[in-house]
């Protein structure tokens, strides 16, 4: 596999749901996008956008209606069995009965990993997101924040080289919610994993992405590309800088700019 | 785990009421000076209970027999179809409605029908209604837990591209947990009752059931609701019992239910 070769690559894709019926919906048209290795890349824009139809399409868990897909140079199908990609969801999704550690622990078990195996990535996964000593609580016994850290956890267990996101930090208060994303940022650096995030806060985008991908609804579509690039070293005085505002601006003009005015709605302010 | 001080607040005001209603029907009965074969005092009931509790704990002992039958069979077959019928979804749409139907036959009338079918001294038809009550809440309650799945989870599970196998077991069977043991407590006193009950339609005196008819129909009517109160004895204990196994087996429940 060539250094070259892009995460994820889209051209022309295409999903419609419910076709021939009444109820028929262009949830997505025309999309092509490219995602570099490395690279972190957030989609944004309003509800019906088709932002987490596109990040399903890529996970595999939706079937494109046309376009070509390709996640990690395979079809999306082969990536998916292959657990090329981990996931995160707005609800962590944990298990209820299995301790924290069992949680991070389930897609290697279901990969045949043997237990000492298991046991040592999940240790090394705690450690990864600063909960080392909460292997052995029940997910109950958590905070929100910490949950998702977990569900972060458990995503990058196998090691994967693409971490899909859809709205993660969606239910989190704002204090906590900007902790994660520094946290994110730098478990992402430190494992040099690809991200796709699906998030409808503008400054969350801003402030993790390499690049956003504005979309616009009625049909699903991308209106724009913006290139963020904050540098590496983001933290609090980031979200101070000049720089963010603007590009802050930027994404804000981008989803008010896509010619319906009220396509805007629904798109946080802060 | 609640306080000591918190547990009694949970006892005390129970209590007090059953005792001020006891107390109310024993002075109601004393002032108007109610004849025994109308109403009996709860402190005749009393006596009656201490003086026949050994036939009252053996009978308390074939019937509770009965319902612990019925209960685990009930729940066993309550599982098994519960487990088909989500894997299966014709199967399901089949076995859903045939297993309403037979909840909505009144229970006596099977009962009748049973007792004719085996032998005088049988207990089997006894065990089988109660089975059949308990089967019914046991197969509805583990069927929804097995199909309402979380929605992120199913999604998790497809990412990690489990089997439909692994799916079931990771996902579904542990989910249905609390549903099981919610239905497995709702279940026991039901089984207890339609034990009790199940006796009123022959077979051998032997039950808490035969007790409370044979006596509640002659002069010793203290004695047939000494019988009763064994009965509710009875359903309490199996209650506690079930609510305890559930207490023990989905300890993440308990923080739900307490939420």
């Amino acid at each position: 596999m060539s250094e070259q070769q892009p995460a994820v690559h889209a051209a022309d894709l295409e999903k419609v749901f419910n076709i021939g019926r009444p109820t028929q919906v262009e949830a997505l048209v025309g999309v092509t996008l490219d995602v570099q290795p490395g690279e972190f890349v957030s989609l944004i824009g309003p509800s019906g956008c088709g932002k987490s139809t596109l990040l399903r399409l890529i996970a595999d868990l939706l079937e494109p209606t046309a376009g070509e897909l390709a996640v990690n140079g395979k079809s999306a199908r082969q990536a998916r069995l292959d657990q090329d990609y981990g996931m995160a969801f707005q609800q962590s999704g944990l298990f209820d009965w299995r301790s924290v550690a069992k949680n991070i622990e389930l897609p290697l078990e279901l990969k045949g990993w043997d237990k000492a195996k298991r046991r040592a990535r999940s240790k090394e996964m705690l450690e990864l997101v600063r909960l080392g000593d909460r292997g052995s609580s029940m997910p109950w016994q958590l905070s929100g924040g910490q949950q998702q850290r977990i569900a972060i956890a458990r995503a990058l267990a196998a090691h994967p080289p693409l971490l899909l996101m859809d709205e993660p930090f969606g239910a989190l208060d704002e204090m906590t919610r900007e902790h994660m994303q520094s946290e994110l940022l730098r478990i992402c650096s430190e494992t040099h994993t690809t991200v796709v995030f699906v998030t409808h806060s503008i400054p969350e985008a801003v402030y993790l992405s390499d690049r956003v991908v504005v979309m616009s609804p009625g049909p699903g579509r991308i209106t724009q590309i913006i290139d963020v690039r904050l540098g590496d070293q983001r933290d609090d005085d980031t979200r101070e800088a000049t720089e963010f505002y603007q590009k802050i601006t930027e994404v804000r003009e981008a989803l008010r700019g896509s010619e319906l005015g009220a396509a805007a709605r629904g798109i946080e302010d802060r | 785990m609640k306080r000591p001080r918190a547990l009694l607040a949970v006892v005390v005001p129970p209590l007090v009421v059953g005792l001020v209603f006891l107390s109310l029907w024993e002075l109601l009965i004393r002032w108007r000076d109610v004849q025994p074969y109308v109403m009996v005092k709860p402190s005749a009931v009393w006596s009656a209970l201490v003086d026949n509790v050994g036939p009252i704990r053996d009978a308390a002992f074939v019937t509770g027999g009965n319902a612990v039958a019925g209960l685990v069979l009930g729940t066993l077959l309550g599982v098994v179809l519960a487990v088909v019928a989500s894997a299966v979804r014709p199967l399901g749409d089949l076995i859903n409605p045939l297993a309403t139907a037979v909840n909505a036959v009144p229970i006596v009338v099977v009962v009748a029908v049973l007792t004719r079918m085996y032998e005088a001294d049988s207990e089997t038809p006894r065990r089988i209604m109660a089975m059949l009550v308990v089967f019914f809440v046991v197969f509805v309650n583990v069927l929804r837990g097995l199909r309402e799945t979380n929605a992120t989870q199913l999604e998790l599970m497809k990412s990690y591209a489990a089997s439909p196998l692994q799916q079931f077991r990771t996902v579904r069977l542990p989910n249905a947990m609390p549903y099981l043991f919610t239905g497995i407590r709702v279940a026991a006193p039901l089984a207890v009752i339609t034990a009790v009950v199940a006796e009123y339609f022959g077979g051998k005196k032997n039950g808490l059931g035969s007790g409370i008819t044979s006596f509640l129909s002659t002069a010793k009517k203290d004695v047939g609701l000494a019988y009763v109160a064994g009965a509710s004895a009875l359903g309490v204990a199996c209650f506690a019992a079930a609510a305890i196994l559930e207490f023990v087996a989905v300890p993440w429940q308990r923080r739900r239910s307490s939420r």
